[in-house]
């Protein structure tokens, strides 16, 4: 079986100095041609999907909040625009933006992700994610956030809300996306009725954060339900997971550790009474990819100041390398990774030219897209929608 | 001075100007109907597409108006797809001020604004009921007579987030280490009645500094609004004389802000039909309003207006001999019947006894005005008698059929207005502020600042 393999893009790559590499286009970052180049190469290289970073605050090199930097990349693009933008230059990849379940609205997130499935005609899938921190949250002056000292049993309960509120939030997102039968529209000339009133559904959601009465206003995505997928770190998260998303991204160390958390993700998938299909479970790595990649990497660290800090291992090596250890830490049960550049193109394209062919000689990676359509990709049928009745 | 004439394209939807019956009429939601009606209207040079917006699906008597061509995508996602297929028409999004917040639309519209290359813009509008709430966190949180409050301190502080960063904020000079120019971007702070938020911005400015803004309301207070703060007027005035009369109270409100004729224009919502000779043009254009208002529909129409239910009337008979029952209604989520609807309902009755009209025939004649009909040459005609006698500064086309309906208003009409000099041969600049003549907006550390910005 094939692997599954994933690109997430951000800024000019994942490391903070990045934009100073040879080859990178700094000042392109936010046109859409800069991105069109990026997603082009990763559909060239018959990758799953790419996915989008988004936030709504300045990035920052500190968890906490905002820090006052200017020697790294601060400012970006609306991730579900930024993909809408690409869906008709490309007909084959999964598109995968970021959005924010404290602060946006899942109505309108609902029909984001739609209408993105619309565009895209079966590719669009979404990664959901908390906003903790402070500083955001008083860009919205809604609520309040304590500062964000994760040794502070406050915080600890704060964090428990918001993936409280972010379970909710996906949720009614996928209950607004079921909202419209697949036939509800009939263009009934004798009657008169362009719909169906039977086939749209109020979703009627009530829950402790919000209340959302439905139905959408966009007609059922062609995916019926579009791609679900999370970052995770942990039980908590894990469980939000397994809640509501079809790919979690894992950020395990070594193959033990893969093990592990693909042990503790079952787990969580039994905790909240997962039924089929499980987890896809996808590691996530950092990669600078080459003969060269250590000295890219090192130099990358002097310009910034400090070695590279990530939540996911930072891999250096060349494509073959890289090769071993994806099929190795696969026999942990994982279904496929999502590698995080750490500069861009170099590094996208040493995956789509160097790792893609090392992983098809090895007859672990696809020759040829098979599916247009994203879910189909992983292996996911199209889903009946909830209110459906059985004809 | 010959005045140049703006065009834009509106994608048919929701209302009964859609005729989804007719076998030309295609998906209302493909792609590919977004992008026939844009790339059409970029053939005919147009200075923008636009997409409206509902965000709840409107009822009647208390279930989902199913006669209501209904299902559309979320306004920027598909104007950020037609960026993509699209090198100059401006691209225009219907988004609400009451149900979203400042920093959220200030970074989706300067995004749009960046991927298309300075071709956004932005129509304000001001649903507030506690009926379209019931999507969203707060519910109806907002009473009507602040919805225009709401709308002017929303723009006002997304205008503040677009100047948070200068133009040239964005060094990227990896030979000094900025990737920001010091004092590149600017903390904002914003304490109001309605938004109380600071921080900082995370989008760069855009190419058009700020996105054009487009603002539809109709009331004193949605046109003082449109005055201190709009730069262009969806307006549903498209007679002659209540146009003129509607340019004129609106471009007299201008100069209490600072501001001159030509910083708003004007663009009733239009329709048109053509033909080879006027009376087929006529034949047709009534064939099509008979389509736009079947015999349901009809009644659906006196229904609003009456609030009543009259499912039991015969819509080839008269009006029900019946008052109106002003209170509840049975319509929700329409603006259109919020009105005094007991003055719509006697002028109505006046309407249909004055020339014996069937109910029907009444809302053909009320409710599916057609605007331009005639040949192209007459049509052509009058557009531009229109725009030089001030009754608009251009026009919104909407079709009756997706996604064709523009096709022959490119083809045949345009043409000759291009001819006349009084409409744009190709476009001159790349963005939606030059197609509309409008001055470039200084950045915070540029020029004059915009008037509302001072106050
Ligand atoms: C031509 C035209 C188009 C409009 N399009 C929309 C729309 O797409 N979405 C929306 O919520 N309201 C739309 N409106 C409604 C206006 O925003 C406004 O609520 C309405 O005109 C009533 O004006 P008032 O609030 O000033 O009384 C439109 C109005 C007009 C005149």
């Amino acid at each position: 079986m094939t692997l599954h393999l994933a690109v997430a893009l951000d800024g000019a790559g994942w490391h903070p100095a990045a934009w100073r590499a040879k080859g990178a286009r700094p000042d392109r970052l936010f046109t859409a041609a800069y991105w069109a180049e990026l997603v082009i190469e990763a559909e060239r290289g018959l990758l799953d999907f790419v996915t989008f970073e988004d936030s709504l605050g300045l990035q920052s090199s500190r968890f906490e909040g905002p820090d006052d930097r200017l020697d790294q990349v601060r400012g970006r693009l609306d991730a579900v625009l930024l993909a809408a933008s690409l869906a008709p230059l490309t007909s084959h990849i999964g598109l995968v933006p970021t959005t924010s379940t404290t602060h946006s609205e899942p109505f309108h997130i609902a029909i984001g992700i739609a209408s993105l499935d619309h565009v895209s005609r079966g590719r669009a899938g979404w990664r959901p994610r908390v906003s903790p921190r402070p500083d955001e949250a008083a860009h919205f002056g809604r609520r309040e956030f304590p500062p964000l000292d994760l040794s502070d049993p406050i915080v600890t309960r704060h964090v428990r809300d918001l993936f409280g509120e972010a379970a909710d939030a996906v949720e009614v997102v996928r209950r607004l996306w079921d909202s419209w039968d697949d036939d509800a529209e009939i263009r009934d000339v004798a009657t008169g009725r362009f719909v169906d009133r039977d086939r749209l559904h109020y979703v009627d959601f009530q829950g402790e954060w919000f209340d959302v009465k439905g139905p959408s206003i966009t007609p059922r995505p062609p995916q019926g339900q579009p791609l679900v997928t999370s970052l995770a770190h942990d039980t908590l998260p894990y469980e939000f997971a397994a809640q509501g998303s079809d790919v979690v991204y894992v950020t395990p160390r070594d193959r033990a550790e893969a093990e592990a958390i693909t042990g503790r993700v079952r787990a969580a998938e039994d905790a909240v009474g997962r039924s089929e299909p499980p987890l896809h479970v996808f590691a996530d790595l950092v990669v600078f990819l080459g003969d060269d990649a250590a000295d890219r990497k090192a130099r990358l660290d002097e310009l910034d100041g400090g070695a590279l800090a990530s939540d996911a291992l930072v891999f250096t090596g060349t494509p073959e390398r890289l090769a071993d250890l994806l099929l190795d830490w696969r026999a942990a049960g994982l279904s496929g990774y999502r590698l995080r550049p750490g500069t861009l193109p170099h590094d996208l394209t040493a995956i789509t030219r160097g790792l893609v062919p090392a992983l098809q000689a090895r007859g672990a990676f696809r020759g040829a897209y098979e599916t247009t359509v994203l879910r189909e990709r992983l292996g996911l049928p199209r889903p009946a929608g909830r209110y459906q009745k059985a004809s | 001075m010959t005045k140049q004439i703006h065009l834009a394209a509106h994608f048919p939807g929701v209302n009964n100007t859609t005729v989804w019956s007719d076998p030309r009429s295609g998906s209302q939601i493909d792609f590919e109907s977004f992008r026939h009606l844009a790339q059409t209207a970029e053939r005919g040079k147009f200075d923008f597409f636009f997409l409206a917006e509902g965000l709840r699906l409107r009822e009647m008597k208390g279930r989902i108006h199913d006669l209501d061509v209904v299902g559309r995508p979320e306004s920027l996602t598909v104007l950020s797809a037609l960026s993509a297929v699209t090198t100059r028409l401006g691209l225009a999004a219907t988004v609400n001020s009451t149900f979203n917040e400042p920093y959220e639309v200030a970074r989706r519209l300067a995004s749009l604004d960046h991927l298309s290359g300075g071709r956004a813009a932005w129509n304000v509008v001001t649903s507030y009921d506690a009926f379209t709430g019931e999507n969203f966190r707060r519910g109806g949180f907002l009473a009507e007579e602040d919805r225009y409050t709401r709308a002017a301190e929303f723009l006002q502080t997304v205008r503040e987030l677009w100047d948070s960063w200068a133009p040239d904020a964005v060094a990227a000079d990896a030979a000094t280490g900025a990737f920001v120019r010091p004092g590149g971007i600017t903390p904002f702070r914003h304490q109001g009645r309605h938004f109380d938020i600071s921080g900082a911005f995370n989008v760069p400015r855009g190419p058009q500094g700020h996105p054009v803004i487009i603002q539809a309301g109709d009331s004193d207070e949605g046109r003082e609004f449109a005055a201190s703060a709009a730069d262009v007027i969806f307006s549903r005035h498209s007679k002659l004389e209540e146009g003129r009369a509607f340019y004129r109270d609106v471009k007299r409100r201008l100069a209490a802000y600072g501001r001159r004729d030509e910083d708003l224009k004007i663009l009733p919502a239009v329709t048109y039909v053509l033909g080879d000779t006027e009376a087929e043009a006529a034949e047709r254009a009534a064939e099509i309003r008979r389509a736009q208002v079947s015999p349901q529909t009809a009644i659906a129409f006196v229904e609003g207006v009456w609030g009543r239910d009259l499912s039991g009337h015969d819509p080839d008979g008269p009006l029900p001999d019946l008052e109106p029952e002003l209170e509840e209604g049975v319509s929700k989520g329409r603006a259109q019947f919020r009105g005094d609807r007991g003055a719509v309902a006697a002028k109505w009755r006046a309407l249909a006894e004055e020339k014996n009209l069937s109910i029907r025939e009444l809302v053909i004649e009320v409710a599916a005005p057609q605007t331009f009909i005639g040949t192209p040459v007459s049509v052509a005609a009058e557009i531009d008698r229109f725009v030089q006698t001030d009754a608009a500064d251009g026009f919104i086309f909407v079709p009756h059929l997706t996604p064709g309906g523009l096709d022959d208003l490119v083809d045949k009409v345009v043409p000759i207005l291009q001819e006349k000099g009084v409409f744009r041969a190709d476009y001159t600049g790349p963005t939606l502020r030059d197609h509309l003549g409008l001055a470039p907006r200084p950045g915070p550390s540029g020029l004059a600042p915009h008037p509302k910005e001072t106050s």
